[in-house]
């Protein structure tokens, strides 16, 4: 029988004790499990379905799905509109919120009406510069930054009102998050930008994709020794890639993405470099899995969304757990 | 001027030195300030600050300055106007993901910061910037806030 109020977002889950949120994701991280979110591809289309057969490649296999706000500053279907398609169904979502395209007050409306339609996690991000989307001249707003939007967002959860201190009937009860890059400078600024994150509320972050293992290492030293394992989780970001020429594209022109260049020259000696791409992402996980601190990881599979339950599966991290997804207490 | 903003944060120990000893002295002008009218004297100050400030800093005129919190990099030159620290972008070498000929200025606040007598002023969370203070004079405010925060100590 299907339990009432699972998938649907009008009736949500109970808030457990504890917990910021109604959501999944925060249930399965509070109770240490190893998390795993993805990336949906946003369509050029205004789509309903498109939106729900992309999703469904996730079923099954992660905990919660990231609707990404114009990544790279490029132009898809809204954050809002992906959310507010899937929450109908009850899926999981993260809804990421940049600070480029809109000021704090379309931004604060934006969290409310989220959280209403069943949105349970939101993700602050500061959002890349229009410069490297496919509409330069566009207006960069950056009204708030990603520190004072987690802020903000606090504030309204917390304190329930709004940046001017006007008070919220129902707060948005949301798990906050946010994006770590530990792989670009300032190296040694990098930990303490996390603390800060912490402190202005970040209960979450989902990092740059990872392939310097080494990199990796020595960031979470620093935040173990910060003390902030305890105080927030931590997802890896991982994704495969389809091939050497593709990453060598992605490492000189998408801003923030370090891929050494021994991973590069692996995928160019591999006879199949696809298939290398998914192993290198496979091995990834399973290693990123063994640090003490980290809580999940989050894949980055652009455009190659159907090979994520593969990479999943393979690499064992759910340890047999089945995440829900609609349609599964029937039977489907 | 970006040669000199450079040099700035090379040596921002020294401005910080510099700017609590004229901080002190603008203070200390409080009944001077007060007589002749912080509204009058708000253009010379401003046209003042902003002239040193665009010299030495590259500033912005934002009307809310946090360099001694920067390590007296000028945040505001950032694209992005960030006052938080860098975005995930930064370039491998450290120069910036928008200006690749320009070094990110929070990688100089870093480094500005940690020469500085109080290290972890970086550490602050800033507020969202308010927009309506741009183009206005940040001296004169910070000259009155702590005015009024210390005769409010005293008074209690």
């Amino acid at each position: 029988m299907p339990s009432a109020g699972r998938n649907d977002p009008g009736q949500p889950l109970p808030i457990l004790q504890g917990h910021a949120s109604p959501g999944r994701l925060e249930r399965v991280l509070r109770s240490g499990k190893f998390a795993v979110t993805a990336e949906i591809a946003p369509p050029d289309a205004a789509d309903a379905e498109a939106v729900y057969r992309r999703a469904s490649e996730f079923d099954g296999c992660v905990d919660a799905i990231n609707a990404t706000d114009g990544s790279g500053a490029n132009c898809h279907m809204s954050s809002v509109g992906v959310c507010s398609l899937l929450t109908r169904k009850g899926y999981a979502m993260v809804m990421q919120v940049s600070c480029r395209d809109r000021n704090r007050i379309a931004i604060q409306g934006d969290v409310l009406g989220a959280a209403a339609m069943g949105v349970t996690n939101i993700l602050c991000l500061t959002g890349d510069g229009v410069q490297a989307g496919d509409q330069p001249d566009a207006k960069p707003v950056f009204d708030l930054d990603g520190i004072s939007l987690l802020q903000t967002v606090t504030a309204m959860r917390d304190q329930g009102e709004f940046l001017s201190g006007r008070k919220l009937t129902t707060p948005p009860r949301v798990f906050l998050g946010a994006a770590a890059n530990p792989f670009v400078p300032p190296l040694d600024y990098r930990p303490v930008r996390l603390e800060k994150k912490i402190n202005a509320g970040a209960q979450f972050v989902q990092t740059q994709y990872c392939f310097d293992l080494e990199q990796l290492r020595n960031y979470m030293v620093r935040v173990r020794d910060l003390g902030l394992i305890e105080r927030c989780y931590i997802l890896v970001g991982v994704g495969p890639m389809p091939s050497a020429r593709t990453a060598a594209w992605i490492r000189d022109k998408v801003p923030g993405v370090h891929i050494p260049d021994a991973v590069i020259k692996r995928l160019l000696d591999a006879r199949d470099q696809r298939e290398e791409g998914v192993r290198i992402c496979i091995e990834m996980i399973q290693a990123v899995r063994e640090i003490e601190g980290v809580h999940g990881v989050h894949i980055m599979a652009y455009k190659q969304e159907e090979r994520v339950r593969e990479i999943v599966a393979e690499s064992g991290v759910l340890e047999g757990r089945a995440p829900w997804y609609p349609g599964v207490d029937n039977g489907h | 001027m970006y040669v000199l903003r450079q040099w700035s944060v090379r040596n921002s120990r020294k401005l910080e030195w510099l700017y609590q000893c004229f901080e002190g002295i603008l203070i200390a002008l409080h009944p001077f300030w007060l007589w002749m009218g912080y509204n009058r004297i708000e253009r010379p100050i401003r046209a003042v600050e902003r002239s040193v400030k665009q010299f030495m800093f590259d500033c912005r005129m934002c009307g809310s300055c946090v360099l001694s919190q920067t390590g007296m990099s000028c945040p505001m030159n950032c694209p992005k106007e960030l006052r938080n620290g860098p975005c995930g972008g930064v370039r491998s070498d450290g120069y910036c993901e928008v200006d690749p000929k320009m070094r990110c200025v929070w990688v100089d606040a870093w480094e500005g910061s940690q020469r500085m007598r109080d290290q972890t002023r970086i550490a602050l969370v800033q507020p969202p910037l308010a927009q309506g203070y741009r183009g206005h004079s940040s001296w004169l405010r910070e000259v009155r806030k702590k005015r009024d925060l210390r005769f409010f100590r005293r008074g209690t």
